[in-house]
């Protein structure tokens, strides 16, 4: 069993923190002389020392279990071969790795290994990749002393994401301590004994982690593969290439897997600084979402109200006729933050050429009064790694955990060695780590529940209260649970303000914000902004924003923001990579403004019934891992990529488009060979940059008019799978999440809007209605979400036709 | 993680959790997982099986993953996680070398016969869980031997083995060793 494991691996990684580099051991492996510091196991120095060792069980990141028995090894004096991942090194020792004994003790345990593991390799999804195979390669014999039948184990469906071939498992445990250790839910586990072990869930039970698929990459055999990408392709038919994740602002490394140009399948690449090993579902299994139906094929104009096909010289010409001469107020320019640094900055550079300044990637965002406060981009205050050392930590308006897996991940860390997490969210939520307290209120609460903390801070700190803070400060009297908070940040020596994705879309972020800004400054806290999609660091340094042109300098004529562009429509919009009814704060409002607007031009990969509807040109831009490009991350890490795959049909990377309408136009400085010569240019420009978000509290904040506290409010924090036009795509991700469709409602609420009827059935649906439109839809009891309110996320299909993520709403039988 | 919840416990009898409470008391606080044998066994007296809902319960009281407490349950032969096993008493026959080689195939065919059941069932009017033993029950010396419930009862005969099951009929469930 591997629980005695756990314990001792407990202990010897203890060992391991207070490494004294002074105190180093010396001792000899293959009868050469190597050093390393006390408590390191015998694997960690072969490893890095490039001695190889065979290991199952044995993983770098998670503790030692020695019950695989792969990685014996002799060591001097010890009777019997010792194993490598459970061996500390000691003064004076003598290891062989490749002796007799050694070899012997490696054979024997791949020949109980092999006992009662199929021979199913040519249908294996994991042959070629796989780490008993390879080993088997290497250590197994051609002949076996067991000649009994060999057992056989019942699958478990444990979703749409992983599939189980269980009696392929090695019982390596690598996936249950995965659970435990790193993605903080133990639902994986060896139920029975001995021959009749199994790695399993017990009762059946979706694997419900938005980690989940980093079990199919450690599974050193074919017992956990993608079920998405299974049977499509062998491995060694496939060309892997490096890539960046696409769907949350911490740039995770991934290796992207092509087969015949196509991208079939992502997994997790390395990076220690920023996403360790490990990458989420999302980053994991959106590719699906590349080839979905309706990719567009070729450049297309309406004509008439009719669609029709045309090569790029006729599309690309219309779009100059149409720009050319329009009146540059006109015009209003809304890009994807998940587009590249090189497309967001050339699409900036395009139109400020012909005098257009209304440029926003802030869809979601509505509150803009404090824009000039933000540093050269709103970024993390600190490194990703810095996260791990924190010791109190409050989130404001963040679902970190499904919003950044991988910055959770570190808080994580941090929370398990003892740091004090707090939250400000309109919901309770699920955390995979201890939270002291949620403070969870509704939206319009948010304000208040801040202010509290901040009143707090001041009096803790004796600082003054900022004259331009004096309206929401002044007569406020802070309560016990307010002052514990502010005390609990003020007495941490490395505490965080982290301010996330759910604030910013909030209809008084402004406010947040200073309030996160002071509670920083006089609690000592650094101040951290986690929210934003893959490339908003980049469209901030890119000038995808109507207040600073690129690298932050300043604008002549002030265009107006994404809000406001759809607020106060334009005649000629152009879209990239955009689908307003799901990327923009109010659907409603953003439908209308295109659907009077003369012209719509939309580059993006994808057109879906909407976009038929009110564009007027399209562009085909080539899909995600089809270009090459950079994006930034919250800390400011600059990660380029080539493209991993052809472009779809007629597509073409999204930079080359836009170099090519500059010539269309005569705008200059459009004569770029490669994606790396944009970002060049741009990497001069921004240079280097100091960033701790620190600002001037002064009273550009929104005057938050509360709002009507009697009416339903609705939470519209964006879906999980919802965030992106890549992801919406990506069918097993869908089908993983059914909820986020759903509307959420606590009972209470459920009861006294008399809505008991609709959970009756699942067809029964309710009627959701939002700013004159009504909608239905099914729902679903949540009683983490607060009285008074509705979760229904953005991004998702129904919620396409409603309006602003935060409002009131009513909703009926 | 851990740490006891007893407020949102409704499945769980008071005698139960009475029970668990004071194993969990007899270990340091940090290591209240060991008292989780004790726990299914207080579960196994009360229901002679342990069922998914009542594992979960267990789980949800001593703060553990579910998964952990059904890691525990599938690992030892001494709980039961098959309602057929629910009987008013258990009987294990040990069917190892020692015993083999003394009869023990005639002790289990003798019991197969007396309550009309085969090994792993249990008699229609729940009196008795014939289990399949699969371990050495580690009395050789007095081999053959069977369980009954949580007594030994060594060189068994076809006249011991009946006055024994008489008399757990009768007199309910045997705690003592017989004394003759």
């Amino acid at each position: 069993m591997f629980h005695g494991g756990y314990e001792m691996s407990k202990k010897i990684s203890k060992i391991e923190e207070n490494k004294v580099v002074e105190n180093m051991v010396t001792f000899t492996i293959n009868d050469k002389e190597h050093k390393a510091a006390p408590g390191s196991m015998l694997i960690e120095v072969t490893d890095a020392a490039d001695i190889h060792i065979p290991r199952f069980c044995y993983h770098k990141k998670l503790t030692v279990a020695a019950n695989c028995r792969m990685c014996l090894v002799e060591v001097e004096k010890a009777p019997k071969p010792l194993p490598a991942c459970a061996t500390p090194v000691m003064e004076g020792m003598k290891v062989w790795t490749k002796s007799e004994k050694a070899l012997t003790a490696q054979k024997d345990t791949m020949e109980f290994l092999l006992i009662n593991h199929p021979l199913d390799c040519p249908i294996c999804d994991q042959g070629g990749e796989c780490e008993l195979q390879d080993l088997s390669m290497a250590f197994g014999g051609s002949t076996s002393s067991y000649q009994e039948l060999k057992r056989v184990v019942v699958d478990k469906d444990i979703g749409e994401l992983v599939a189980t071939e269980m009696t392929r498992c090695i019982q390596c445990t690598r996936c249950v301590r995965f659970g435990e250790e790193v993605s903080g839910m133990r639902e994986l586990g060896a139920t029975g004994r001995g021959d009749r072990m199994e790695i399993g869930t017990f009762v059946e039970k979706s694997i419900d982690s938005e980690l989940s698929g980093n079990i199919i990459d450690i599974c050193p055999v074919g017992a956990l593969t993608a079920k998405p990408s299974r049977y499509h392709s062998r491995s060694w038919e496939m060309l892997q290439s490096e890539g960046i994740g696409s769907h949350d602002s911490v740039g995770s490394n991934v290796r992207l897997h092509t087969f015949k140009n196509k991208l079939v399948r992502v997994i997790a690449g390395e990076n220690e600084a920023i996403n360790e090993c490990w990458i989420s579902d999302r980053d994991r299994f959106s590719y699906q979402g590349v080839y979905a139906e309706d990719r567009v094929k070729s450049p297309m104009i309406k004509k008439n109200g009719m669609w029709k096909e045309v090569d790029w010289s006729e599309a690309l010409e219309a779009v100059a006729n149409e720009i050319k001469d329009a009146n540059p107020d006109a015009v209003g320019v809304l890009a994807s933050a998940r587009a590249t640094l090189e497309e967001q900055y050339l699409l900036q550079k395009l139109m400020r050429g012909i005098g257009v300044n209304n440029i926003d990637h802030r869809l979601r965002q509505i509150d803009f009064h404090d824009q000039e406060n933000t540093d050269l981009f709103p970024n993390l205050g600190m490194s990703i790694t810095d996260i791990e050392d924190t010791d109190a930590v409050i989130l404001i308006g963040s679902n970190v955990r499904k919003e950044q897996p991988m910055i959770n991940h570190r808080i994580r860390k941090a929370a398990l060695k003892g740091a004090k997490i707090y939250t400000v969210n309109p919901r309770e939520l699920a955390f995979n780590y201890d939270v002291v307290e949620q403070c969870v209120v509704t939206p319009a609460e948010m304000v208040n529940q801040l202010i509290l903390i901040a009143k707090a801070s001041f009096t803790l700190s004796k600082n003054k209260i900022p004259a331009g803070l004096g309206d929401l400060l002044k007569s406020v009297r802070s309560n016990k649970n307010a002052k514990s908070i502010a005390e609990s940040l003020a007495n941490a020596k490395n505490a965080a303000v982290f301010v996330g994705s759910i604030a910013e879309q909030h209809p008084a972020y402004s406010t947040l914000r200073v309030l996160a800004l002071v509670i920083a400054e006089n609690t000592g806290a650094k101040l951290g902004f986690i929210g934003g999609a893959a490339n908003t660091s980049g469209a901030w340094l890119a000038g995808l924003i109507p207040h600073r042109k690129e690298a932050g300098k300043p604008v002549e004529n002030m265009g107006k923001n994404a809000a406001e562009m759809l607020n106060h429509p334009k005649k000629i919009y152009v879209l990239m990579d955009v689908e307003l009814e799901a990327d923009s704060d109010n659907p409603q409002q953003a439908l209308a403004a295109l659907n009077q607007a003369e012209c719509v031009i939309a580059i993006t990969p994808y057109m879906n019934k909407k976009m038929l509807a009110n564009a007027d040109i399209i562009l085909p831009s080539a899909a995600y891992s089809e270009t090459s490009g950079t994006f930034v991350n919250i800390e400011g890490t600059w990660q380029s990529f080539k493209a991993a795959s052809k472009s779809y049909e007629d597509a073409r990377p999204a930079w080359k488009i836009l170099r090519v309408l500059g010539n269309h136009l005569n705008v200059k400085g459009f004569d770029y060979v490669s994606s790396r010569d944009v970002r060049d240019e741009l990497k001069v420009l921004c240079g280097q940059s100091e960033n701790d978000n620190k600002f001037e509290a002064t009273g550009t904040y929104a005057t938050h008019t509360s709002f009507d506290n009697k009416s339903l409010q609705r939470i519209g924090e964006v879906g999980e799978y919802a965030c992106d036009s890549l992801v919406r795509r990506a069918k097993a991700l869908q089908d993983s999440q059914p909820e986020q469709q759903k509307v959420q409602l606590n009972n209470k609420v459920i009861k006294s809007l008399g809505l008991e009827a609709a959970l009756t059935s699942n067809s029964h649906k309710v009627q959701v209605k939002q700013g004159g439109v009504m909608v239905e839809m099914s729902m679903s009891v949540n009683d983490m979400i607060p009285d008074g309110c509705a979760l229904i996320m953005a991004g998702t299909k129904s919620s396409g036709l409603l309006g602003s993520a935060f409002g009131e709403i009513e909703v009926n039988l | 993680m851990a740490g006891v919840n007893k407020k949102t416990n409704t499945i769980l009898s008071k005698h139960e959790c009475d029970d668990i409470d004071s194993w969990i008391a007899r270990f340091p606080e940090e290591r209240s997982q060991s008292a989780l044998l004790a726990a299914l066994r207080a579960v196994m007296h009360e229901d002679h099986y342990l069922s998914t809902e009542k594992m979960d319960a267990v789980a949800e009281y001593m703060g553990l993953p579910k998964i952990a407490v059904y890691e525990v349950a599938s690992f030892y032969s001494m709980y039961e996680l098959d309602k057929k096993a629910a009987a008013k008493n258990s009987i294990s026959v040990c069917t190892n070398v020692s015993c083999m080689l003394n009869g023990s195939d005639e002790v289990v065919e003798h019991i197969e016969e007396r309550l009309g059941i085969k090994m792993g069932e249990s008699t229609p009017d729940g009196q008795f869980f014939f289990k399949i033993e699969e371990e050495c029950l580690a009395a050789c010396c007095g081999a053959p031997m069977m369980q009954l419930n949580h007594v030994y009862h060594e060189n068994l005969t076809k006249e011991k083995i009946d006055a024994l099951l008489d008399s757990v009929k009768t007199n309910g469930i045997l705690h003592k060793k017989e004394t003759s």
